[in-house]
């Protein structure tokens, strides 16, 4: 392992030679974009990074990141990523997914990875949408959705991935959206810095086949009074100068949304996304009944606990340590042996 | 051959069943009987049986479990046909096993379990130790229930724990009956229950009482003795075939000087090398029991993808659900093992019963042109050898391997002769350490789909080098850069490259060796897996009565070995015995164009020796 400092790199350093194909006007361009413009600044080395992904628009993001990369099969990006970045703990492994990917066929190995806490950014684009598939329902899409699949509406309740993640268990859960490359960046730098699981779910357009899915929120118009941000230690404000909203306890333990003006700052919510009960990053994630309603972003928790490959790596040193290195000849001999002369 | 010498018989050889509910801990006795007789000098060969379910109904047949070995002065390879002593702790133990012994076979009953509740619930309408059922049979009743009980009385423990210890009871009774030395079997209880005094005590005890019992009883005409057979001079253990492919990897590892990575989802009859791998942290082994087999191989892969020996373990349905990441495995040129311990099925099947029947989904059972590597185990200690041969095809190709164990190597036991680890050569990773392409505009760029001319195999790269920065996937690529391709021309030749690459491997495995002594047999049995041990028992057997019949064991299913086409046009008729519809003998009809005959047999248990025999004989139009 080298100890020399990293080297200074730029955005061109750090995006790949291969012609990007998402669709003109695509929300990933904007993604691709953070990440390709965060890397220079997060001190890590091309050579020590990974991008993997499963199937979908998303998971040809690791064709475009001139890094180590693997666009693998249909939802199992982060089961192989728990193979490498435990095998790996040099590694700074992303994991890139859709809602599709991640919630539906890989829907397993997304919760156990957040459980185990395995030392992974997984960045899931959820556009409510299968893209790459032209156009049918997600797990994430609105109840009724018509799609082809589904030309009398879609009969399924949606995830709400942020609440998934956090009922997995997982110690780092974020939202952040294509709108807004600041926001992304400090999001995704965020999650990289977190020693552990990091899921961070992008609000993503799909401008072909579920365009404007998320503009009642994120539109420039509207954002600052649908978009609520979470920051840690401050009472949870948003809205425009003389409008502020806030969000507030209930009595019943509820939360709910309120005006800044009549119940003053001193009855808001202040947002602590270090604590250890996930009930009330819960009860956040609950705020919005879909993309139409005052939504958080930002960090809702982020809780230090054991790192899986540490606790697997610790395992064998310390076995290693109590009985020294295996050897081969021992291990043959570990049932009884005799001679034969 | 009985020479009968102040009441005891030296006999060649014994088949011995122990038998009873599967809470009774015959596995346990059988276990322990198998385990002296291997220090004794025994050759020997052990085949348990035991049902799917933990605790099954008690006393029902469904609840029986069995453990089988054959003990012999001489070398042998199989458990045996027929057992010559039938060991039975209850009703259901006997029923289940009467139809497999031997005429005049010794059947030793525990008197106390033949009661009439006992009786009904095995399906006897009368009690078969008097009714004239067991009237070829030599009969043995020993009240082992209550003599434990008995025993273990005086060392307080009470009649329902004491109970439990009958099994060291029958132990000990065979242990006197086979002159058996007792020692190891009481440092064994000693060192096994040692936490718990009162168990240790009351197994010793029974075990004790048993081999008195016989010693005292007046009840035996005589005992025998097995004596040791011939072995080549060396050290030895005793081995299951789970153990052996465990620690093949484990050593294969380090030849290779890679950390060795297990994803694995707990699966019957495939479990025990998960656990083997686990215990076994010392050797710096990563062991991750995933979500489930997809999991397992996926991380196997991602570890792989990071440098390290990437393995996953599991049977038949475990196969089915790996297969898409196996073929992405195929496509990404990664090294990979598959361990599949082959058991009954289609679907749950047989979970702890063997069988041959994944070959054709092992080569076949990926969609897309998907070759691979197929090697399988010939005996338990085999699978030591063969975890190491996988390994070696595995990094050295850039490929997933299969390797097909089945669960009778799985659990069986025998004696192994240590091998020489120093002489085993070393693995090489050959690792990519540089730029290997030179861009049009000069720049130094690493290709990772450019082929070693010899192997075809493409470099390896795991992240952390820098200018080898790299992206690969499931999308065909294009030859050489890697780059995505959809372009036809492109997709076939990467095709016929992928083909090329594991027909190639035919090169570096050695030919198929005929056992054929004189040279002018007109039939050839051709074996694979474990079938070995009957097919060359068999072979032996037909010889003895001057018929002629060559035997060859294929090692590898994919590629075949080069001279096989060779082999197989040499001989008039070719027999392949298989644990399934004739998987390999469809194989073998379709690329070489010879009359391949199946024998099938799809019982659960392997072939017995007779049964190959049997088959011979019908050939070559001999006498049964």
């Amino acid at each position: 392992m080298t100890t020399t400092a990293v080297p200074v790199t730029t955005r061109k350093d750090w995006s790949s030679d291969q012609e990007v194909r998402w669709c003109p006007g695509c929300g990933d361009y904007s993604i691709l974009a953070a990440v390709q413009m965060l890397m220079p600044d997060l001190g890590v080395r091309r050579e020590n990074t990974v991008f993997l992904s499963g199937i979908g628009c998303a998971a040809r993001f690791p064709y475009y990141m001139n890094t180590y990369g693997m666009h693998s099969i249909h939802g199992r990006a982060p089961a192989i990523a728990t193979g490498l970045a435990t095998s790996r703990p040099d590694l700074d492994v992303w994991v890139i997914t859709g809602d599709g990917d991640s919630l539906s066929i890989g829907g397993n190995h997304l919760i156990h990875a957040l459980r185990r806490n395995v030392r992974v950014n997984i960045l899931m684009f959820n556009n409510q949408i299968y893209g790459l598939t032209k156009g049918q329902y997600s797990p994430t899409s609105e109840v009724a959705k018509v799609t082809k699949s589904t030309p009398f509406g879609s009969l399924d309740t949606p995830f709400n991935p942020v609440s998934l993640a956090l009922g997995a268990e997982a110690t780092f859960v974020a939202r952040t959206h294509d709108m807004d490359r600041a926001h992304m960046q400090e999001t995704f730098r965020r999650a990289h810095e977190h020693n552990g699981a990091a899921f961070v779910e992008v609000l993503q357009n799909c401008n072909v086949f579920n365009d404007g899915a998320f503009e009642k929120i994120t539109g420039k118009e509207v954002r600052s009074n649908m978009l609520i941000p979470l920051v840690h230690g401050e009472p949870i404000v948003f809205g425009a100068e003389g409008e502020e909203r806030g969000v507030a306890q209930r009595a019943d333990g509820g939360l709910e949304i309120v005006s800044v003006g009549e119940a003053g700052t001193a009855g808001l919510l202040v947002h602590d996304e270090k604590r250890d009960d996930p009930g009330l990053a819960f009860a956040l994630s609950r705020l919005a009944r879909g993309p139409y309603e005052p939504t958080p972003i930002g960090v809702f928790r982020a809780v230090e606990r054991p790192e899986y490959g540490a606790l697997m790596s610790e395992q064998i040193v310390q076995t290693q340590e109590k009985r020294g290195i295996g050897d081969i000849e021992a291990l043959l001999r570990s049932g009884s042996s005799w001679t034969v002369e | 051959m009985t020479d009968t010498v102040a009441h005891r018989s030296v006999v060649k050889g014994v088949v011995l069943r122990f038998a009873g509910d599967s809470g009774d801990g015959m596995q346990l006795a059988g276990e322990r009987f198998t385990s002296v007789s291997a220090a004794f000098g025994n050759d020997l060969a052990t085949l348990p049986d035991f049902p799917a379910e933990i605790r099954a109904p008690a006393g029902t047949l469904a609840g029986v479990s069995s453990f089988q070995v054959q003990i012999s002065d001489h070398s042998i390879t199989t458990p045996g046909d027929t057992p010559n002593v039938l060991v039975a702790m209850n009703p259901a133990g006997l029923k289940a096993n009467l139809s497999v012994l031997e005429p005049g076979a010794t059947v030793i009953v525990n008197a106390d379990a033949f009661d009439e509740r006992a009786l009904a619930k095995a399906g006897y309408a009368s009690d078969p130790l008097s009714d004239g059922t067991l009237g070829s049979f030599t009969l043995y009743e020993v009240p082992m229930t209550s003599i434990t009980q008995e025993v273990c009385k005086e060392a307080g423990v009470k009649p329902r724990d004491a109970e439990r210890s009958k099994n060291f009871f029958a132990l000990g009774l065979v242990s006197w009956l086979y002159t058996r030395p007792i020692e190891p079997t009481l440092e064994w209880i000693t060192e096994r229950f040692g936490s718990r005094p009162q168990v240790a005590e009351a197994n010793t005890r029974a075990f004790r009482a048993g081999f008195d019992f016989g010693e005292t009883a007046e009840l035996f005409e005589s005992n025998y003795e097995v004596r040791p057979a011939a072995f080549e001079p060396g050290e030895y253990v005793q081995v299951t075939g789970n153990s052996a492919l465990a620690w093949g990897l484990i050593t294969a590892a380090r030849l290779a000087g890679l950390p060795l990575f297990l994803g694995s989802y707990p699966i019957t009859p495939a479990s025990d090398i998960l656990h083997e791998l686990s215990r076994r942290k010392e050797f710096g082994i990563r062991t991750f029991q995933a979500e489930d087999e997809i999991a397992g191989v996926g991380a196997a892969l991602g570890a792989a993808f990071g440098g390290s020996l990437g393995v996953t373990t599991t049977s038949g349905p475990g196969l089915d659900l790996k297969s898409e990441t196996i073929g992405l495995a195929i496509n990404l040129e990664l090294p990979l093992v598959v361990v599949d311990v082959q058991r009954g099925g289609p679907s749950t099947g047989l979970p702890t019963k063997t069988e041959q029947a994944d070959l054709l989904h092992a080569m076949y059972g990926r969609h897309g042109e998907a070759p691979l590597p197929i090697i399988a185990p010939s005996t338990p200690s085999d699978c030591f050898a063969t975890a190491i041969e996988a390994v070696r095809l595995a990094v050295k190709y850039r490929t997933p391997v299969i390797v097909l164990s089945d669960g009778y190597l799985a659990n069986g036991a025998e004696p192994w002769k240590l091998p020489d680890i120093g002489a085993i050569p070393p693995i090489e990773p050959d690792f990519a350490s540089a730029p290997n392409h030179v861009d049009e505009d000069g720049t130094e760029t690493f290709w990772p789909y450019i082929r070693d001319a010899e192997t075809l195999a493409r470099p390896w790269a795991p992240p952390g080098l820098p200018g080898l920065e790299h992206r690969i996937g499931g999308l065909e690529k294009a030859d050489g850069s890697g780059n995505v391709s959809y372009e036809g021309v492109n997709h076939e030749r990467m095709v016929h490259l992928r083909q090329n690459k594991i027909a190639g491997i035919t090169a570096d495995i050695p030919p198929l060796e005929v056992n054929d002594p004189t040279g002018d047999a007109q039939l050839l049995l051709v074996s694979w897996g474990s079938t070995y041990a009957a097919v060359a028992a068999g072979v032996k057997r037909v010889r003895a009565r001057g018929m002629k019949a060559a035997h060859a064991h294929l090692r590898h299913l994919n590629p075949f070995p080069s001279n096989l086409g060779d082999v197989l046009g040499h001989y008039s008729q070719v027999l392949v015995p298989e644990m399934n519809l004739g998987q390999l003998s469809k194989i073998l009809r379709a690329e070489f164009l010879v009359d391949a005959q199946s024998l099938s047999k799809m019982q659960g248990v392997p072939f017995r020796v007779m049964e190959i025999e049997a088959a011979i004989t019908a050939i070559l139009g001999g006498k049964a």
